[in-house]
């Protein structure tokens, strides 16, 4: 039998429960490399065997604008104000991709890595952790098509304008990262046991697209339909969009509690997410 | 001396639960966390059944691993073995941190590397070398360590030419022959290792074998080394621990687990006349089947060796027996004939009073693997009795050729005993 002083020096242990919260960063740092190389093979693999390679980054938004300029601004008459409908969906659809894009990679991390997780082992939030990267990639350069066409817009004459609060636009932009990926936690957590949350995810951000002021400016909604209001007041994705795009065009209003609730919500549900993530991928190669 | 250990397992145990995922599971689930809201041991880790594929269990849980407790000093090369279902690969998950045990705890001084499977995270549209990367940052290395290894890692791999080409356009050889080469030049403190030997063709097996024993004889590394290859066990690991249906039912030098292992395995005369499944007119009917070493019931013949296989039967008393024969076809795992011996090729009308009859086969030619007979009896040239895969048997692998070089296992079905002048 070993004495007690000697069996203090384990470089570490194996033991069935993590710790009640424990996200070891040191181990995520060794690990960095592995980060920057999932994140390099998302972004050269994607459109790889296509024609049109990486413009399918822009013509995604770019339809979808233009689909939704038809439908909500000619057909149903959403009025924008000053700002041409286009530019104002343009900017919506832009940043709500990125939201979407986090929250779909990330909440089935474990069920699509099932095959790697269950053979080597390696921080397991380095996976979902380069999905919301490899997305801010993404999210780049479908924003230069934005200032692009920001840059068209002005250069015809149309009256814009950048709020001076667009300096805080990244900030804004991270917050979305994380809360994407704090729900893609807590969700792909929950699909190693219960597939249900799979299909739930596929339909749930196409309703809360809806909800998320995403096509129409947040006051239009609480004038229309006051009973409902709340839906869209307590949803913090809706001020996200709401405020990036006061940021960008200088239309609609910034809430400050309601920024304030909303960084408070993503912080919650980060550390809900990772709590959970933690707790699962100790053994959830037994269950998926 | 104080001994170096290494790594030390402590009362590792694994429950697993059988059948399906649905509303049961959630059920159990509710239970489970209202038990540990209340602050009481989770209820399901009182029953579960031992781990026997072969028997039906009573419960939906079963131990897998049960109070596992082993050290492993530092330099140690550690065989696993046991058979199919001993629960080997779920104690390689739980030492590569795939899965947690469900109770006990491992302790290491250090850094633990696996090679459960070779090419882990391999993307096909990248590029070799982007491949090289990708799985050696997954396997735990640094980027700075790749680049300094990289030239060598091709170089073992033999994959030169292909390496700017991506990996969905390579063999499945090369793919396997590159993603060993990266597993190969890891430096762990600790390799675990399970059966990647069952790779690629002979000559790089050869070069897989030799670079396994220059990282544990020569790197003074720690190697745990799962396999069902006696002769590769042999031939590598300096300790053993032999696991039987999730215990660890002996532990020590290689030579004495596996001579433990050959002779305790759990013998079986095949009750011949309990199948059902059997053509003919009953004339004759086998009763039981036993194949031997040349004292012993077993069941796995080692390469080279004598064996018998030994046939009883019933005979009708009223019919008169002009003429008779008996053969036994052997099959290997595909259900291919790979040979079959006949009373009628050594003897016309043999004396069927005794009730038996026995093949002794001389310095069997039969390959590793796994083996099934088809019995036929034929009397006054009629189908008396047919009975089709019966009598299991494997082969094992000795170290026959003294060598320690191993046969590969994709190098034909047949041995053959030879020399270089």
């Amino acid at each position: 039998m070993k004495n007690n002083n000697v069996s203090n020096d384990w470089l570490f242990e194996i033991t069935p429960k993590n710790k009640f919260f424990s996200l070891n960063l040191k181990e995520v740092w060794q690990y960095r490399d592995l980060l920057f190389l999932f994140v390099k093979r998302d972004v050269i693999t994607v459109y790889k065997q296509t024609v049109l390679g990486p413009l399918w980054y822009l013509i995604q938004p770019l339809f979808t604008s233009v689909t939704f300029t038809i439908i909500f601004n000619n057909v149903a008459g959403i009025n924008t104000g000053t700002v041409p409908p286009f530019l104002f969906n343009l900017a919506g659809i832009t940043v709500w991709n990125y939201f979407t894009a986090c929250l779909n990679g990330t909440s089935d991390t474990f069920k699509s890595n099932a095959g790697i997780f269950g053979k080597v082992y390696f921080p397991r939030i380095i996976t979902p952790l380069s999905v919301v990267i490899s997305n801010l990639i993404k999210f780049g350069i479908q924003f230069l098509i934005f200032i692009a066409f920001y840059c068209y817009y002005y250069l015809i004459g149309t009256d814009l304008s950048l709020n001076g609060l667009v300096l805080f636009f990244p900030v804004l932009i991270i917050i979305m990262g994380i809360l994407g990926l704090g729900l893609g936690m807590l969700i792909s957590s929950m699909v190693t046991k219960y597939r249900d949350f799979s299909y739930l995810v596929g339909f749930g951000i196409q309703l809360l697209m809806y909800l998320s002021a995403v096509m129409y400016p947040m006051e239009l909604l609480k004038d229309k339909l006051p009973k409902y209001g709340w839906l869209v007041e307590y949803n913090p994705l809706a001020y996200i969009i709401e405020t990036a795009r006061y940021m960008l065009l200088d239309v609609g209003k910034i809430s400050i509690p309601g920024l304030l609730y909303t960084l408070v919500f993503t912080i919650a549900v980060f550390f809900i997410g990772l709590l959970v993530f933690n707790k699962t991928e100790k053994s959830f190669i037994d269950t998926v | 001396m104080e001994k170096d250990i290494i790594l030390k397992a402590e009362n590792i145990s694994k429950q697993y639960r059988l059948g399906q995922v649905g509303t049961g599971t959630l059920s159990h689930d509710l239970n489970r966390w209202w038990h540990q809201v209340r602050g009481k041991e989770n209820p399901y880790l009182k029953i579960g059944d031992t781990n026997d594929r072969s028997t039906k269990g009573e419960s939906d849980y079963v131990w897998a691993l049960q109070d596992i407790n082993f050290e492993v000093e530092r330099g140690d090369v550690l065989g696993i073995i046991g058979k199919n279902g001993a629960g080997k690969s779920t104690l390689l998950k739980i030492l590569s941190k795939v899965t947690a045990p469900t109770t006990g705890s491992i302790k290491s001084r250090g850094r633990i590397a696996s090679l459960l499977e070779v090419g882990t995270g391999f993307h096909g549209e990248m590029t070799g070398r982007e491949n090289v990367y990708l799985n050696g940052a997954i396997l735990g290395m640094t980027k700075k360590e790749i680049t300094s290894k990289i030239d060598e890692i091709i170089e073992f791999s033999g994959c030169e030419r292909y390496i700017d080409t991506p990996v969905k356009r390579y063999s499945s050889g090369m793919t396997v022959r590159l993603a060993f080469a990266v597993a190969a030049f890891l430096e762990p403190e600790i390799l675990v290792i399970d059966e990647v030997l069952a790779v690629g063709d002979a000559e790089f097996q050869k070069k897989a074998i030799g670079k396994m024993q220059d990282i544990s004889r020569q790197g003074g590394r720690t190697v745990l080394f799962v396999s069902h290859n006696m002769a590769a066990v042999e031939n590598l690991c300096t300790k053993c621990i032999l696991l039987e249906h999730g215990f660890v039912v002996f532990t020590g030098s290689t030579p004495d687990v596996i001579s433990y292992y050959l002779s305790n395995q759990k013998v079986v005369s095949t009750k011949l006349s309990e199948i059902k499944e059997r053509k003919g007119n009953g004339v004759l009917n086998f009763t039981e089947g036993i194949i031997k070493d040349n004292i012993n019931p077993i069941n796995s013949i080692e390469t080279f060796s004598d064996f018998e296989i030994k046939l009883n039967y019933n005979l009708d008393p009223n019919v008169l027996v002009l003429n008779n024969r008996i053969d036994i076809g052997i099959n290997n795992y595909m259900g291919d004939r790979v040979a079959w011996v006949s009373s009628s090729n050594i003897i016309h009308d043999f004396d069927m009073k005794k009730g038996e009859i026995v093949f002794k086969i001389t310095n069997s030619p039969l390959a590793p693997g796994e083996y099934a007979c088809n019995i036929y009896a034929e009397i006054n040239n009629e189908v008396s009795d047919w009975l089709i895969s019966v009598m299991p048997f494997t082969v094992i692998e000795k170290d026959y050729y003294k060598s320690g070089k191993l046969i590969p296992s994709n190098q034909g079905s047949i041995l053959l005993n030879y020399n270089i002048k």
